[in-house]
């Protein structure tokens, strides 16, 4: 590991499907690193890679996945190189996963109770009744009511929520060190959302967990997210702290994303839109993937793909536009807002640390 | 601006309910006693969670559905009350839908000009072939699509691709009214924006009338003139978008509204959800829509009256 603090570094990973088709490029060279305790959102639209991804983290991927490169380093053994059943003692045990769809990925024929306990008699060996004893537990952590009786009922008893309630018990049963949680809340109401994702930060805290967050709801992200790592045609194409991606954007897409989606006060006779679609993954284009949609896009977008430039410590993205070279591009109106507060922001921190600063200085004195 | 005069509803619901299976022990009151007109031009934002009801009022307006009791006027006729032909091709012209799911509301075994052509041809408003290709072709370019994709198949498109064809289909027999029932909801971001701007330019050139049902109130608040909230198949607050944000009157729609997730990080890290206990509901109290403001309708018993009025008046105070 090159940090102590990550759990986990992904490096140039790079995974391509085989279809009838040809080959479809779905991962071109992504690398991130998830630190220990914190909820790394990943956004994106669909065919953008996030998915894949983490399936490759699972070593869930289908078989027509063909690796092309890279690493996947947790606690110093690369997740790549590993057997099936190795991932096997892994998978839902170190690293769980909460899937999209409460409906479909319970087993309908199993009670509830016994799918809890599953992992903790298969990955610990637990003896059936302290399993039980600890999937009872972990009904009530996660707020199923009534949960000795519930505990024999079988999923279809429960509502969407309900069962995406018992999905996190399933995942978080042994504690694990990294949680995926791709789309947990997209086919749940709002109210019964923002009840799971509480849920979920409450949990967290309490396990201390990673967690990994799929999702393409921005408004989501911003309440979940401690780091966002924004993805195009299976690339990175900007990553930071929460408040750097939704207060000081660099990239058109991150501009393009936060303006497409309304927020209470939009107004106005037309949405921001990006035109056209995403790039078919077949044939990627050369260069800058976004460019044939970018409005900012420059002539060296078409012929080179631009690499990270840093923001901040914490901040990359890749575009052109961040090149001393590059002409100056006024963004977007609405991201022009953003970044004023964004400087309200920072400074008001400023001003905090200068405060504490001459507090300090007093106190020697 | 649109004209909220009597003269100019084209959309009366009065007192629909619709009921299934009704006097079964399975029987489902999916909508219990809604009213509400819709006029002409505007559009009708219709919220709620899964099982609100929302979809089936949708269906039932379209008569998908006979309603178990109540009426649904448009353009001054009963809907139940069509008999001869002429009738009901007329108002399955002047009525249409767009679907939510644009993946199984397209045939796969049609070619596209064939989809967008079929109302064209059932209402015999093309006078040959060639007219017939030019008024898809049209409809196609209108909707944001190439003349040349008339001869594909729907598998060949993308989703919000798709999306368009439906939007084709129901504006190839001049309709004045559509139904979009969650039109963005299975689309990628910055697709749904590209839909959206298409639905509000339609309604622009043409004058169409609008009743847009969604779950995701970030977007039904951009493009509703007004907006119903409903719950448990009832109707429980009317008012216009704006006023319906910056004065939720009932407690249900405060909750609605406190749960929507903000691409704002400084507004999620301070959000404070507003719990609502349903059971309020259920206590036996006969209720009503009444007209507390102009335009302002919300669900309340007589004892309620006065606390909604106090409620109004503190918030508009907080306005000034």
């Amino acid at each position: 590991m090159e940090n102590d603090k990550n759990i986990l570094e992904v490096r140039n990973l790079k995974i391509n499907f085989n279809t009838y088709a040809g080959t479809v490029k779905a991962i071109r060279d992504v690398s991130f690193d998830l630190r220990k305790g914190e909820t790394l959102a990943i956004v994106g639209e669909s065919g953008s890679g996030k998915t894949v991804t983490t399936r490759s983290i699972m070593g869930l991927n289908s078989p027509n996945a063909v690796i092309d490169g890279g690493t996947i380093m947790f606690k110093n053994q690369d997740l790549l190189k590993k057997t099936r059943k190795q991932m096997d003692e892994i998978r839902g045990n170190d690293i769980a996963e909460i899937f999209q769809d409460p409906m479909t990925s319970l087993d309908p024929t199993m009670k509830i109770g016994k799918q809890i306990a599953e992992p903790l008699i298969i990955h610990k060996g637990m003896k059936r009744e302290k399993a039980y004893a600890q999937a009872l537990e972990m009904m009530k952590l996660v707020g199923i009511e009534n949960a000795e009786q519930r505990i024999n009922n079988y999923p279809h008893q429960f509502s969407g929520g309900m069962r995406q309630r018992i999905v996190i018990a399933i995942a978080l049963v042994n504690y694990p060190e990294i949680l995926i949680a791709d789309e947990p809340t997209t086919a749940l109401d709002v109210t019964i959302q923002a009840q799971i994702l509480d849920l979920m930060k409450e949990l967290q805290a309490k396990i201390n967990t990673s967690i990994i967050f799929i999702t393409h709801d921005l408004g989501v992200v911003a309440g979940m997210a401690d780091r966002v790592a924004v993805m195009y045609a299976g690339k990175i194409v900007e990553y930071g702290t929460v408040d750097e991606i939704f207060y000081n954007p660099k990239h058109p897409y991150t501009w393009g994303l936060l303006n497409s989606m309304p927020t209470m006060d939009t107004t106005g006779t037309e949405l921001p839109s990006i035109p056209g679609t995403p790039p078919d993954l077949l044939d990627p284009p050369k260069g800058d993937a976004f460019a044939a949609r970018n409005k900012y896009a420059l002539e060296i977008d078409t012929k080179q793909e631009p690499p990270f430039f840093k923001v901040s410590d914490t901040h990359y993205a890749a575009t052109w536009l961040l090149d001393p070279r590059a002409p100056k591009m006024t963004p977007p109106e609405q991201i022009i807002e953003r970044q004023k507060h964004y400087a309200k922001l920072t400074h008001k921190t400023i001003d905090q640390h200068k405060d504490t600063h001459v507090e300090e200085q007093e106190e020697q004195l | 601006m649109i004209d909220y005069s009597e003269k100019n509803k084209v959309l009366q619901v009065e007192h629909l309910k619709q009921y299934f299976n009704q006097g079964k022990p399975n029987e489902v009151r999916a909508v219990d006693d809604i009213s509400f007109d819709v006029y002409k031009g505007e559009t009708f934002g219709l919220v709620g969670e899964s099982g609100s009801g929302k979809t089936t009022v949708g269906r039932a307006i379209i008569h998908l559905y006979e309603p178990t009791s109540g009426k649904i006027i448009f353009d001054g006729q009963d809907v139940s009350k069509l008999r001869t032909k002429q009738q009901k091709q007329h108002f399955r012209r002047e009525m249409q839908m767009i679907f939510q799911d644009p993946y199984a509301s397209l045939n796969p075994r049609m070619k596209v000009k064939d989809i967008v052509a079929e109302g064209i041809d059932i209402n015999h408003l093309a006078k040959d072939d060639a007219d017939r290709t030019h008024q898809v072709e049209e409809l196609l370019e209108t909707v944001g699509l190439n003349k040349d994709h008339s001869s594909r198949y729907p598998h060949e498109f993308s989703g919000g691709q798709r999306q368009r064809i439906g939007i084709a289909r129901a504006l190839a027999v001049q309709p004045q009214f559509i139904i979009a029932d969650e039109p963005i909801s299975a689309l990628d971001v910055s697709i749904q924006a590209q839909v959206v701007n298409l639905l509000k330019k339609l309604q622009r050139d043409r004058n169409l009338t609008y009743l847009f049902i969604a779950h995701d109130l970030s977007m039904v608040k951009y493009i509703s003139d007004r907006i119903g909230v409903m719950h448990y198949g009832r109707m429980l607050e009317i008012a216009s978008s704006d006023e319906i944000y910056a004065h939720p009157l009932h407690d249900y729609t405060a909750s609605l509204l406190s749960a929507v997730p903000v691409p704002d990080p400084e507004y999620e890290r301070a959000r404070v959800q507003i719990p609502y206990d349903a059971s309020k509901e259920f206590d036996g109290k006969p209720r009503k829509l009444v007209e507390i403001a102009p335009h302002h309708w919300i669900r309340a018993s007589e004892d309620e009256l006065p606390m909604y009025q106090k409620r109004l008046e503190e918030k508009s105070r907080v306005k000034k």
